[in-house]
């Protein structure tokens, strides 16, 4: 390893990932008169933020005046399950209607409501209908904006960049090491202050809506500089991904189909899911098809939403148990159905690219047919444990927005609330990383060194293909820690990641270090194994089910658990788990959750 | 039921390369990127493709798949006949950085040049517009664009005459659109369009908008009326005398 094998830069804040969360950051702080870098793992652009579809949760009041911030909060706080960061999702419920009109003042074009402003669609778990969107390509319109606006802000953007490690002197953070996809050259980003953006973890998983550059990076990254992650049990099985063909199985249907009145049916042609009312909602959701229809078709004062719009916990939930118990489709899914719900026009206006998806990938025109969908791997709860208001991890100088940090969504994350999350967590970073800038502590060069020669390791070996070390992790996750768990099968799967572990020290590549997907994917096995690890141990400690936390062994939620937060850390060679208590809930707020039940 | 195809790739680097032939079980309802994913988790674990989303969202798996310009995500093998040999080369209008993957840096560049978006003042107190929705679905439709530059690819003025440095392209025409049509923009992007963007020398053969997998009527709705705005600018004597006389 010579000098010139590695390019180095200096900047106040390094941005690592350009999703909604990581772009919103560098905006913020280039505006605090930062130096800033933007690394992004594909093309500016393309992050996971571009295939979120059904809108962003802001209580703006415009489509329902008696909307605001304590409804959003109480929400968010009950489809938490009562686990969230009481904090980050009052911050979240208070903030998210500026940074929404924030957008439209960089250029987003929201659909609108008649009187000319920012239209909002229903969604699970939301009182009112609260969803600022675009179609069913909101993420794409909040991306471009973001990424516009963020051109022409003076901030350096890296593309295909994949950080490998966080350097940490002195006990602050002091750089990045990364490499380029296009050469294989690494670089080395010396700053102060740095923060991770970089979405979740669904790649463990063979089900799974996420791309392959969710692979837990900047929770593995975190972990390994000592930070502390929390929540890694909750991981998000949405309900409605495509079950057919075999090869798009997992890609993501959006919840908005259900907003926009699709309703679930299983193979005898029920509406399952008035079956599956739980108690903490009774009440709140329409109790007959009739009265599901009637809020369908616009009478939302007087009728109640259908059931169908419940927390994505509890729907996919009742999709497992439907197909389990025999009722399912001929391919283990059950059917969404709009097209005898709303007009052939309405579906292609409202969700133009579902019909789009549909019509090419499954051949199914979803304004005459039902589609085939069951749950699929979508979001992580957990992250790295940050500070509500700074969004600093428990190591200084290093911060965490959006999917990769936990605490704001608790046990469960209500639809609509990870792109204003994104927004609302991704500017209060960038402006904290800025404006507590210190400079950065030189970096050893012994451990840059290692961690280069780490990284290039696989080259030396004639080992097994790093792809298939891979594919039998995500077997394993699916099998072991998925929808539902219990200690069995968790204990399995610690066992089979050690052994995975193993074969992974072993993988080898061939060819050249410009643009090897072999390579970079024995790279991203390191953060694969780490944060598959950390959510089956996480789910292992929890002995209850809470949200998208499901054990078969512990079928009850235990009120002892739910403001108990599964802690993470490394310490030495190993992966240490404890029980930390989160702070009460303030008695004004809890008086806000319990009001309207 | 999987079935054996025949699928040859491009191979090599900027310095040239060759198809190299690969067999490769295709299942059920796959598309052409699953085949070129198998071949590489099986056969060549460096084959270097761009992908990400893989539901035709984020535009990165761009090739040539038997001549035509193609998302792989989004073209189903069964497309083509059981015999039939699948050729995928990579886009031709940029340079090769290795495969199927192309450096598309050059079209970042011509993005940043683009005026920005300048809103006009808020129509209410509280900060905020009133647009109504038949104003905002124009300029919607050019906001569908995901970057795939298979407009790019197909345009000959890039494409054949190799013109980067003097004309910015479909898809940067169609980024431009966006707040051209923008009901609360103020900027002026018209002599951006004629000098930098040389807007000029598209000759309207349409064949950005045949390409397009989001269906974005490139040539009808976005070029010819920015052409027209462009050319209104230039030659219509009043709005030459309201220009000088509004600044």
């Amino acid at each position: 390893m010579s000098p010139q094998d590695i390019r180095t830069h200096n900047y106040d804040v390094v941005v690592i990932g350009a999703g909604g969360a990581g772009l919103r950051a560098a905006i913020e702080a280039s505006a605090q008169k930062a130096k800033v870098a933007l690394v992004c793992k594909s093309l500016l652009g393309k992050a996971h933020t571009v295939m979120a579809e059904g809108g962003a949760a802001a209580a703006l009041a415009n489509v329902f005046p008696e909307d605001n911030w304590r409804v959003h909060f109480r929400d968010t706080m009950r489809g938490g399950k009562m686990h969230n960061n009481w904090r980050m999702a009052q911050i979240h419920a208070q903030e998210a209607p500026d940074r929404i009109k924030e957008l439209e003042a960089w250029g987003a074009l929201f659909d609108r409501t008649p009187d000319g402003r920012i239209n909002q669609r229903p969604f699970g778990g939301h009182t009112y209908s609260r969803l600022a969107h675009v179609g069913d390509r909101t993420g794409l319109e909040m991306i471009r904006v973001l990424q516009d606006k963020g051109v022409h802000s003076g901030i350096d953007v890296h593309m295909e960049c994949t950080i490998v490690r966080l350097f940490v002197s002195g006990g602050r953070i002091a750089g990045a090491l990364g490499y380029f996809r296009e050469n294989g050259r690494f670089v080395l980003f010396n700053s102060g202050a740095i923060v991770l953006a970089t979405g979740g973890i669904g790649k463990a998983w063979q089900i799974t809506s996420n791309s392959w550059e969710y692979t837990g990076d900047g929770h593995a990254l975190a972990y390994e500089a000592g930070a502390e992650l929390i929540d890694m049990e909750f991981v998000q099985f949405h309900p409605t991904g495509m079950v057919w063909p075999p090869s798009v199985r997992g890609i993501l249907v959006t919840e908005g189909v259900r907003g926009e009145g699709g309703v679930l049916k299983n193979n005898t042609g029920e509406r399952f899911m008035f079956r599956y009312m739980p108690d903490m909602f009774k009440g709140d959701y329409a109790e007959t098809e009739a009265e599901a229809d009637a809020w369908v078709k616009g009478d939302r004062k007087k009728n109640r939403r259908p059931p169908e719009l419940l927390t994505r916990d509890v729907v996919a939930k009742a999709i497992k148990k439907e197909v389990e118990e025999g009722r399912g489709t001929e391919h283990g899914g059950v059917f969404l159905d709009i097209a005898s719900k709303q007009s052939p026009d309405y579906i292609k206006r409202k969700l133009p690219s579902m019909y789009h998806q549909f019509k090419e990938l499954a051949h199914v025109d979803i304004t005459k047919d039902a589609m085939e969908i069951g749950p699929t791997t979508h979001y992580v709860m957990g992250g790295v444990k940050v500070d509500a208001e700074t969004q600093e991890s428990t190591v200084p100088g290093l911060y965490a927005a959006g999917e990769v940090a936990g605490g704001m969504h608790g046990a469960n994350r209500l639809g609509g609330n990870s792109l204003s999350d994104l927004l609302v967590f991704g500017r209060r970073a960038g402006q904290y990383a800025a404006s507590q800038r210190s400079p950065a502590p030189r970096i050893p060069t012994d451990e840059i060194e290692t961690a280069m020669r780490e990284a290039l390791a696989p080259f030396e070996r004639e080992g097994e293909n790093p792809f298939a070390v891979q594919a039998a992790l995500q077997k394993v996750m699916q099998r072991d820690a998925s929808i539902i768990r219990d200690k069995r099968g968790l204990e399995n799967a610690l066992a089979e990641l050690e052994k995975l572990k193993a074969r992974a020290r072993n993988v080898g590549v061939t060819g050249s270090r410009e643009y090897n997907p072999g390579w970079h994917t024995a790279i991203d096995l390191r953060s694969l194994l780490v944060v598959a690890e950390a959510s089956a141990r996480a789910a292992l400690e929890r002995t209850e089910s809470r949200g998208a936390h499901t054990r078969s062994d512990y079928p009850d939620s235990d009120e002892k658990q739910a403001r108990e937060q599964i802690a993470i850390k490394k310490e030495g060679d190993r992966m240490v788990v404890r029980r930390e208590a989160q702070s009460p809930i303030p008695a004004d707020l809890m008086a806000l959750i319990k009001e309207g039940k | 039921m999987a079935e054996q195809r025949t699928l040859k790739l491009f191979r090599g680097t900027r310095e040239g390369g060759e198809l190299k032939e690969y067999q490769v079980a295709a299942g059920e309802g796959s598309v052409v990127l699953d085949a070129v994913h198998t071949i590489q988790a099986e056969q060549a674990p460096d084959l270097a493709v761009r992908w990400n989303c893989k539901a035709g969202k984020c535009g990165s798996c761009s090739a040539e798949i038997n001549g035509k310009p193609k998302l792989m995500c989004m073209t189903r093998m069964s497309d083509y006949p059981a015999d039939e040999t699948i050729t995928i080369m990579p886009m031709k209008a940029f340079p090769v950085i290795k495969d199927l993957v192309t450096d598309v840096s050059w079209n970042y560049e011509v993005n940043k040049r683009i005026p920005a978006f300048q809103p006009r003042k808020p129509d209410a107190p509280d900060g905020t517009w009133r647009m109504y929705q038949f104003e905002v679905e124009r300029p919607q439709e050019f906001r569908k664009c995901i970057e795939c530059f298979l407009c790019q690819d197909v345009c000959h003025v890039l494409r054949t005459h190799d013109k980067h440095e003097q004309f910015m392209g479909p898809a940067m025409l169609v980024r431009a659109a966006v707040y051209e049509m923008h009901p609360l923009d103020e900027a002026d992007r018209r002599e951006h369009l004629r000098r930098q963007g040389g807007i000029g020398y598209c000759n309207i053969t349409k064949c950005c908008t045949e390409v397009c997998p989001e269906s974005i009527t490139i040539t009808d709705n976005a070029i010819i009326p920015l052409k027209e705005r462009v050319v209104d600018a230039d030659y219509d004597p009043l709005a030459a005398l309201w220009r000088k006389l509004t600044g």
